[in-house]
This record gives C-alpha cells, structure tokens and sequence, in this order.
C-alpha cells in the first residue's frame, strides 16, 4: 500500500506532471508564477480544487449518464472555486488581491476537467482524492519552483511577501541581489521558465534511459 | 427509452446543481461575516499610513465625501475624501486619488493633506506599473513615495513640482520615469484642489455608509 502510494506520487509529481508532461493548466502557471508566494498560494488553491472535485465527481460517478457528463464536472468544479474563492478572501485577503482574477480562473484549469474525466469518474472516491492529491501537489510544485526560479533571477529576492499567506508584517524575504534580471519577471520570462523546466525534465529522463541501457550494446556503440 | 433518458438526465443535473447551489450557499454564510470584517479593516489599514505624524480620534472611515465627476482633481472617476478629526477641530483631509498617466493602466492611491497645505503622507494603493522598475512607488519596495512628506505648494513652488530630470526637486526612479511624473503631478494638483476648496471640504455633510 505504502509502496503503491509512493509510485502515484512519482506519477504526479514526475512521470504524468500535469505542467510538464500533459502541459495542461498553462494559463494560470505562466501568469501568476512572478514569485513563489503567488505559485504556493495558487498552487495550494488548485490543489485543494482538485482532490474536492475528484472527491465529488467520484462519489457521483454512478449518476454520470455519458451526455450530461461535462455539465456536472463544470457545475461542480465552478462551486468548488466558488468556495475557495470566498475562503481565501476570508482567511488570506491579501493574497486573494495579489492572485486577483487568477483564483476564480482555476474553473478554466484543463488539468482539473482531466483528471475527472480520465480518473474520477471510474474510480473509486478514496483512490480519486489521492490522485487529485498527487496530480495537484505536482502541479504546485511546479508551480513553486518556477515562481522561486523567477523571482531569484528576475527580483534577486526569495521568499518575499510570505505573509501573505502566513499572516504578519510584510517581509521582503531573503534579499540576494537589490534588482534581477527584469525579463525574468514579465510575461516572456514566463514561458522560458517554462520551457527550461521541460527541457531539464527531460534530460533527466533521457539520461537516466541511457543508464539504464545494458553495457554491452553501449559498449558495442562505442567500438564502432 | 430516449424520453426517458432526457428526464433522467433532467433530473440528475438539477439534484447536483442543488447539491452545490447549497455548498457555495453554506460556504458564503460561514464566511460573509470576516470578508466583510477584511474589506473595513483593510480600509482602515491602508488609509492610515497616509496620516503619519498627526493626532485625531475619529474613526478615518466614518467622514467620507464623493466628489462627483469631473472634477479638478487628478483621475476621472469619482474622488473620495475621507475628512480626519481631532475632537471637533479638522486635522487633515485624506484623498484617494487616481491618475492614467501612468505607464500601465490607472494608478489608484492615497495623499494625505494637513490643514496647512501640506503632504502627510502618500501611498499608493493599486497600480500595474513594470514590476521591478515603476513598481517601487510601493512602500515595502523602496521609500520613494515618502520623500513627499512635509512638502507642499510653497515648498517647493508648484515648478519645482517635477522629478529632478525635468528640472523639479524630487527624486526619480531608476529606469522609470513615466510613473513618477504622473504620480508628481496628481500630488501637485491635489494640493491645488486642497488650498482652493478646504473649507468646503470640511463643511459638507458625511455621506452615511452602509
């Protein structure tokens, strides 16, 4: 059990990464990831969209004749954002004004509508809140790492703004360097963030293919 | 068989949709209250930085006036301004302004005017200017907007009311120069508006707010 809960994670966070590898979701992940605070707060938003409305289409699933299928993940994705978006103005205003129109556009998140059509809507609800579970959590990691590798590279700074989500006074976070490199920060900087990641993914999955290449037809590569 | 699909269908979809018509309904009820909480005191927190350096006991929010549209104050829409006691006696008069000269968009913001003219205070409330360049008109990016603090429209004279690149008496910003003009001058017109119209400021009714 514990074994086959860590294969999903490996899953969610790296083999089907819905950012990385099924590229969905892209919308919100190039327009808020400026700095990490606003890619942890999206992250955890998305993330908790996603297990409740695996959760829910799940539960629903026998009810789910194939013509009124779409309609129902759309009205229970909508009321789902709907709720989070009241509890982050409730519990963290400041980081629902830093988000802005981003939170209510989780409805428009393709990677949520995925996993209720591909998973949730055949499988059992205990198993559909834990691949809304690692399907989210890799969402927002990757999230994170690209609003860190931004704002490091385009404010110098890490960490900024954290109380936003934790509560207090504004903190600047760790200052590195007093300004970055700006490109990093703007829209197209989005995207390069984005197609590094893709590309460092799949180095590394290349590279790890190769290792796994028996020595022999290497060797015979090599000789020729 | 096909009829009988369509009502089933029919059916499902409204007992859902009433399923989450209820959760969002229950959601708003469990959180109305601290939104609203969160809109007063987030008011009440950002007007105050505006006010530094002086006395009053009234509640900021409680003496509001609309200036309708047009007006001679810098912005378009309607101005507020929020009109700050001490006792009986008026202290200061609170503006929320907005300027379009800016590089992106309106720049939303506060300037704080004693009853001598001049500047308490300037803070900028919302804005989508460059971020890392015409950004730092933010208080916790750099101090920029508090070298205004103490002046008014005879120090300096309103020519001197330009950044130091135009050959005015106030600071620029490093790679910007589009926001702090337009920030300037909505401060400059500000103060005018103040020195023509302060006793009409503080004779006018506050508005009741719900």
């Amino acid at each position: 059990m514990a074994a086959g809960l860590l294969d999903r994670f490996r899953t969610g966070l790296w083999r089907e990464n819905p950012g990385l590898v099924q590229l969905l979701g892209l919308c919100p992940l190039l327009a808020v990831t400026g700095s990490f605070v606003n890619g942890l707060g999206l992250g955890l938003a998305t993330l908790a969209v996603m297990m409740a409305s695996n959760a829910l289409v799940s539960a629903t699933r026998r009810w789910l004749q194939p013509e009124i299928r779409v309609p129902i993940y759309v009205l229970i994705i909508a009321s789902l954002v709907t709720c989070i978006e009241l509890i982050f103005k409730a519990w963290f205003p400041d980081l629902d004004r830093a988000l802005g129109i981003f939170i209510p556009l989780i409805v428009t998140n393709c990677a949520i509508v995925a996993r209720a059509e591909v998973f949730a809507s055949r499988n059992t609800v205990a198993s559909s809140i834990v691949d809304g579970l690692v399907m989210g959590s890799g969402f927002a990691l990757l999230l994170m790492v690209i609003g860190a590798f931004r704002e490091l590279i385009g404010q110098g700074s890490l960490f900024s703004r954290m109380d936003m989500l934790f509560g207090g006074e504004p903190v600047r976070g760790l200052v590195l360097v007093e300004n970055g490199w700006l490109l990093l920060v703007l829209p197209p900087g989005a995207f390069f963030s984005l197609a590094l990641a893709i590309a460092a993914k799949n180095a590394i999955d290349r590279r790890r293919k190769d290792a796994r290449t028996p020595l022999p037809r290497r060797a015979r590569t090599l000789n020729r | 068989m096909a009829e009988r699909s369509i009502w089933s269908s029919g059916v499902t979809l409204a007992v859902i949709a009433a399923i989450c018509a209820s959760l969002v309904a229950l959601t708003w009820q469990l959180t109305a209250d601290r939104i609203e909480a969160n809109e007063k005191e987030w008011l009440a927190r950002s007007l105050q930085p505006a006010l530094a350096g002086l006395f009053f006991d009234s509640p900021v929010t409680e003496s509001m006036i609309t200036i309708p549209a047009p007006h001679d104050l810098p912005g378009t829409e309607d101005a507020i301004i929020y009109r700050v006691y001490s006792g009986e006696d008026p202290v200061a008069a609170l503006f929320v302004v907005s300027t379009r000269d800016g590089y992106a968009g309106p720049i939303r913001f506060l300037v704080g005017v004693a009853m001598d003219g001049t500047v308490t205070g300037v803070r900028v409330l919302q804005h989508r200017e460059t971020p890392g360049m015409g950004d730092r008109i933010e208080t916790h990016k750099s101090d920029w907007v508090l070298q205004f603090d103490g002046h008014s429209l005879r120090d300096p004279e309103p020519r001197y009311w330009a950044i130091k690149g135009d050959g005015g008496q106030f600071d620029q910003l490093t790679g910007a120069s589009v926001t702090p003009r337009a920030i300037i001058r909505a401060i400059r017109m500000t103060l005018a508006y103040f020195d023509i119209n302060r006793d009409a400021i503080f004779a006018a009714p506050a508005e009741v707010q719900e």
